[in-house]
């Protein structure tokens, strides 16, 4: 009798089992990506709105721009996302296209005696010569010379960089490779480079946090990290020489001034863009997927994911201080999937 | 319904089966193949470990010979990675981490064992234990919001000032106050490998036989004469093998050190200035190491600390070794 009623149970336990992985298919899945940290909150806020809307979810890892690149190249993720664009070259190897998803700042930060933030104005040159270590002081000529009002102290400068590897770190050192020659012979730019001075902290939150606590230190970190952690972020001197605050506006501005139709694979890099009202260091992020997918349809349900938050996304990412894409580039964006095969 | 319980193993249930009882011997053999396997399970892999990452290593190697240790740069924007900066944070901050460590956990042990009243035995312990039980992110983060500040305002500038301009030793404690660097490094891991030092050096002392340290008591010796004659000599071997150890410990320990080390793949004579240890370097960079060669060179970073870690084993056994055999003679 105990025989019969386990059999009973077990084969009602093998039947729901089967029911449910052959119910499988018929619910949503979860469409999967893995990529740069900088879009993550962006991303997990997007995915929230859309879950309740479709009952779709996304399963973002926010591992970085690099492991995006590998994880796609891997095939393990139906997207990957990275802060450094991918060459045309590149892509073609992989059979990988891709596009602009939102756009952000990174701004330098300070944490200098008597300095408020939005008071000291620097130039990519000077910068670059403070990476470099060449400006060793605060009260430098350089910076005295940008600051004619403020009142600089005799302390050493500190740089605070990435230790990791970071989209962040790209666009920074592209940005000063591309305004001081001496940088980029020395340094170049790359998602981590050979600092010759200063002290490595690990990612955003990790730079923020070193620059709050050295005296005399100055880093970089994008705009959301400043605002949330109250650091003092300077002004910058943008190509047309004009100094400009880091703001919403600001990388507004910079984005509506790219032009993504010159940009074969939209190869483009934000940073140092002309007009008088942007912020120099500036960045998309990118998404990256394969042209002909393993999985179609799961290809195609993060096409309709990401169709949607061009559409819908805009306000949430002002919100959270990322400039979402002008209407020209996501008609580009979307004639670029016309090359994603998603028939089955 | 019930009847189904099993009442094979008696009603005391630890009266083997019959069945088991007929065949001893074999249960001797399944137990004794079954440690064997545990015993070569641990051989092999730790042979695998060093497969793959010797494989994975093995394109560093290629393009750089010999001098991926003798050369300090690590620039993946040109390609060019050599071991020097990392190698030497390593050992540098695991041995001032020791040098620190080790007084005072001597210092616990001697008071635990031999002047400590019974009621303050355990509390000590306890304590000595959950010291041993904190995460090393905990540290980390310790480290960076609370020491970290405290050496760049305090500590530093007064290694500067009264240190700096001495001969001989004033290079060790030149540069500007960072806050984060080699010294603080060392001063978290000391922290860390404390806890395991106290416990096992008072362990250690605790097996000396109390007939011949009464016999000592008994001919007039004090403590600090009997500690120094009779309990150092006899746990001399089992001593260097817990310092070793410790070291192994300082050696891997990665999240802790990454926090304060100040991550700088540089060389510099000043302990104050930051550095980088070899898994430091590997925690920060290996998710984004989208370079093969960069890959590979983290990799052989960690072949490098393999070694590393193995010399000093053997080192530390061979002085047992020597220690025992001079006790002998």
């Amino acid at each position: 009798m105990t025989v019969s009623i386990f059999r009973k149970k077990f084969l009602l336990a093998l039947s729901v089992i089967g029911l449910v992985s052959s119910a499988g298919p018929v619910f949503a899945e979860d469409i999967s990506g893995a990529g740069a940290t900088f879009p993550h909150p962006i991303y997990a806020k997007w995915a929230e709105d859309y879950k309740k809307e479709t009952g779709i979810g996304l399963n973002y890892q926010a591992i970085g721009s690099g492991g995006g690149i590998k994880q796609i190249k891997a095939n393990t993720v139906t997207f990957g996302a990275s802060d450094k664009p991918l060459t045309v070259d590149e892509m073609k190897d992989d059979g990988l296209i891709q596009w602009p998803m939102v756009i952000g700042g990174v701004v330098p930060v300070v944490n200098v005696k008597g300095i408020r933030a939005g008071e000291m104005v620097l130039d990519g040159k000077t910068l670059a010569d403070i990476y470099l270590g060449d400006v060793k002081f605060w009260d430098d000529p350089a910076l005295a010379k940008l600051n004619p009002k403020l009142k600089l102290p005799h302390e050493p400068v500190v740089q605070v960089y990435r230790a990791d590897g970071s989209g962040t770190t790209f666009l920074f050192t592209h940005y000063l490779a591309s305004v001081n020659g001496n940088f980029e012979q020395k340094i170049g730019s790359d998602a981590s480079v050979q600092w010759p001075s200063g002290i490595g902290a690990k990612g955003n939150e990790g730079v923020a946090n070193m620059a709050f606590r050295t005296e005399g230190a100055i880093g970089y970190v994008e705009y959301a990290y400043a605002v949330e952690n109250n650091l003092v972020t300077t002004k910058m001197v943008n190509k047309d020489g004009k100094i400009v605050a880091p703001e919403f506006a600001a990388f507004q501005a910079a984005a509506a001034n790219a032009n993504w139709n010159a940009a074969p694979g939209f190869y483009l890099i934000l940073t140092d863009q002309p007009g008088a009202k942007s912020w120099p260091i500036t960045g998309a992020s990118f998404i990256l997927m394969h042209k002909e997918p393993v999985d179609a349809k799961a290809s195609k349900q993060a096409l309709d994911f990401f169709a949607w938050a061009y559409k819908n996304g805009a306000d949430s990412a002002k919100a959270l201080n990322y400039v979402s894409m002008p209407a020209s580039v996501i008609a580009l964006a979307k004639k670029s999937w016309d090359q994603i095969n998603v028939k089955e | 319904m019930s009847l189904s319980v099993d009442h094979r193993f008696g009603e005391g249930g630890l009266v083997p089966p019959l069945s088991f009882r007929k065949t001893g011997l074999s249960v001797d053999a399944y137990v004794k193949n079954a440690s064997l396997f545990c015993a070569v399970l641990i051989v092999g892999l730790v042979a695998a470990m060093l497969v793959v990452l010797a494989y994975a290593a093995a394109p560093t190697f290629q393009t750089f010979g010999f001098s991926f240790f003798t050369t300090n740069v690590w620039n993946p924007v040109t390609d060019h990675y050599g071991a020097v900066s990392a190698i030497y944070g390593t050992v540098v901050t695991s041995f001032l981490a020791l040098l620190m460590a080790l007084p005072v956990g001597f210092g616990i042990a001697f008071f635990l064992v031999e002047l400590a009243p019974p009621s303050f035995v355990r509390p000590l312990r306890i304590a000595i234990e959950l010291l041993a039980g904190i995460p090393s992110i905990v540290f980390g983060f310790w480290g960076l919001f609370v020491l970290a500040p405290l050496f760049q305002s305090s500590i530093q500038p007064f290694l500067i000032d009264h240190l700096g301009g001495m001969p001989l030793v004033g290079g060790l404690f030149a540069g500007p106050a960072f806050g984060v660097g080699l010294l603080t490094a060392s001063c978290i891991l000391a922290i860390m490998v404390l806890p395991f030092l106290a416990a096992f050096l008072t362990d250690v002392f605790n097996t000396v036989s109390p007939l011949l340290k009464e016999s000592a008591y008994a001919i007039g010796a004090t403590r600090w004469e009997v500690m120094r004659s009779i309990v150092v000599p006899s746990t001399g071997a089992s001593v260097m093998g817990g310092i070793m150890l410790a070291l192994g410990r300082a050696l891997g320990e990665t999240m802790a050190v990454t926090f304060v080390i100040g991550n700088a793949h540089r060389l510099s004579a000043s302990l104050l200035a930051p550095g980088t240890t070899i898994s430091a370097s590997i925690a920060n960079e290996f998710n984004e190491a989208t370079n093969a060669l960069h890959t590979s060179s983290l990799l052989a970073l960690g072949l490098t600390l393999f070694a590393i870690t193995f010399v000093i084993l053997a080192c530390g056994k061979g002085l047992v070794l020597m220690l025992e055999r001079g006790k002998g003679a």
